[in-house]
């Protein structure tokens, strides 16, 4: 073969291979390949997972303040309105010993938390808040959560949006029922009266307008979660 | 012909160029979704092109959610693919041909004489010339580099001391952007050096074999010359 047949067979096979890798990531069979990726990963994951590792922003970064990007799948901000829904309470169930409504005055009373820490956007940005609440591990240990329970599904009042976590990312130390941001009550735009908030996992997995907390012995998938992103997105 | 390339090396070469494509790609296509390193409230001194997209057409995947599928699953193929790379040039002694040695700065001059047309003659070399050695070298530093910037935004609280040791998480972002443009420069000046003065290499890294006659050092061949006016070429024709 001469030289010049040679490049030119090269050139026809690179573009063929290159066309190829362009339809591969529609294809079914691609899919399947990266669904056991994705539950190897999650392996991964949870083996590095250790409550002790614990992040907080770094001591030259700026605050967000009203920086702090913020969406919601409804229509309109969700508020909750008391002359139509009553008062607003948070609905911890599933496996537990005693199911229990919590309104903000029982939340107030668990031992508050405050952290100054990174929320990671799965869309690659970070910013900084204060956050204040209570811990979840505590709430779990206040209506005495079952040990087989293995999950939990932080459900909302906006359009259904919820997430399902592993139990032990739930129980982190920075895992928090948040009522405060940066020394304010929670904002409508931010998930007000309470959202959940942990810089554990990434920013679609914590659930903002807060109304139910479940245990469960299965995971049950999420908002985002059920369209293909990651279920598991720690970081 | 002479025997150039084992196959473990060329297979591990193909494999890597296809996970390292669809690497950058989808990479990219993730980086569309925040093209920027900024903190939320901060700016971010050292990148002229915040929130400028790059072109769909250079990235995979199709969306944000399908590209990071690709990428947390290509990153195994790259990694485990460069683990056995690596292995099998340190256990066959491949890596004495890269590693750099005494004298590789002066014989690097050499060859950039040479391709400036200060000197006439092809230095004198073994199985790659000084720049291309050093470049080989390079490149699997630069990957090495690139998978702990990845693992350190990727985990930036489990694996939160490897993302303070690149300076935090926009940092960590940051150089993860860096060494993968540094990783596609190289590549580029690869790709076009191969088609420039050796495309013999080409068949040695498909079917092993190379024809030592047809070296660029046998044919005295440097890039552009065939761009030149043929009076040109004669006076810079080697002895």
């Amino acid at each position: 073969m001469d030289r010049r047949r040679f490049l030119s067979a090269g050139g026809f096979s690179l573009t063929a291979a290159f066309l190829a890798a362009c339809n591969v990531d529609r294809s079914p069979r691609a899919q399947r390949l990266l669904d056991i990726a994705e539950k190897r990963n999650e392996g991964v994951e949870r083996s590095l997972f250790q409550h002790a590792s614990m992040n907080s922003a770094r001591n030259g970064a700026k605050m967000a303040g009203a920086a702090f990007p913020s969406y919601f799948i409804s229509d309109n901000v969700p508020v909750w309105d008391e002359s139509v829904r009553g008062p607003w309470t948070l609905e911890v169930s599933g496996l537990v010993q005693n199911p229990t409504k919590f309104t903000l005055e029982d939340l107030r009373k668990l031992p508050f938390r405050s952290q100054r820490v990174d929320h990671f956007c799965v869309e690659g940005w970070n910013a900084v808040a204060v956050w204040g609440g209570i811990r979840l591990s505590d709430i779990a240990r206040a209506v005495g959560a079952k040990p087989d329970a293995g999950y939990v599904d932080f459900q909302s009042f906006d359009s259904g949006y919820h997430e399902s976590w592993d139990i032990d990312s739930a129980m982190h130390p920075q895992t928090l029922v948040v009522i405060a941001m940066d020394g304010h009550l929670l904002g409508m735009a931010h998930g007000a009266p309470a959202r959940i908030h942990s810089p554990i996992k990434l920013g679609y997995k914590n659930t903002k307008y807060l109304t139910k907390i479940v245990f469960l012995p299965t995971r049950n998938g999420g908002y985002w979660s059920d369209q293909g992103y990651e279920w598991y997105g720690g970081t | 012909m002479t025997a150039r390339h084992h196959w473990i090396v060329r297979v591990t070469h193909w494999v890597n160029a296809i996970a390292l494509t669809l690497m950058v790609g989808s990479g990219l296509r993730i980086f569309n979704a925040y093209p920027a390193f900024a903190r939320k409230g901060e700016h971010f001194c050292c990148y002229p092109f915040e929130h400028k997209a790059i072109p769909d057409v250079l990235t995979f995947g199709g969306w944000l959610g399908g590209a990071r599928h690709w990428h947390f699953a290509m990153m195994w193929v790259l990694v485990l693919n460069g683990l056995v790379y690596l292995t099998f040039i340190f256990l066959h002694g491949e890596w004495r041909d890269l590693v750099p040695r005494h004298g590789d700065p002066r014989d690097a001059l050499a060859m950039i004489k040479f391709y400036l047309f200060v000197t006439k003659t092809h230095p004198h070399q073994g199985k790659h010339n000084t720049l291309q050695k050093e470049t080989y070298f390079f490149l699997p530093i630069l990957a090495v580099v690139q998978v702990l910037t990845g693992l350190a935004i990727w985990k930036p609280v489990q694996l939160g001391w490897l993302t303070a040791l690149f300076g935090g998480y926009v940092w960590a972002r940051y150089w993860h952007f860096m060494t993968m443009l540094a990783l596609v420069v190289l590549s580029f000046a690869h790709i076009f050096m191969v088609f420039a003065v050796d495309p013999y290499s080409l068949r040695s890294m498909l079917t092993g074999g190379y024809r030592e006659d047809l070296s660029p050092e046998a044919r005295n061949a440097r890039p552009f010359y065939h761009l030149f006016p043929r009076w040109r070429r004669r006076a810079t024709e080697g002895e």
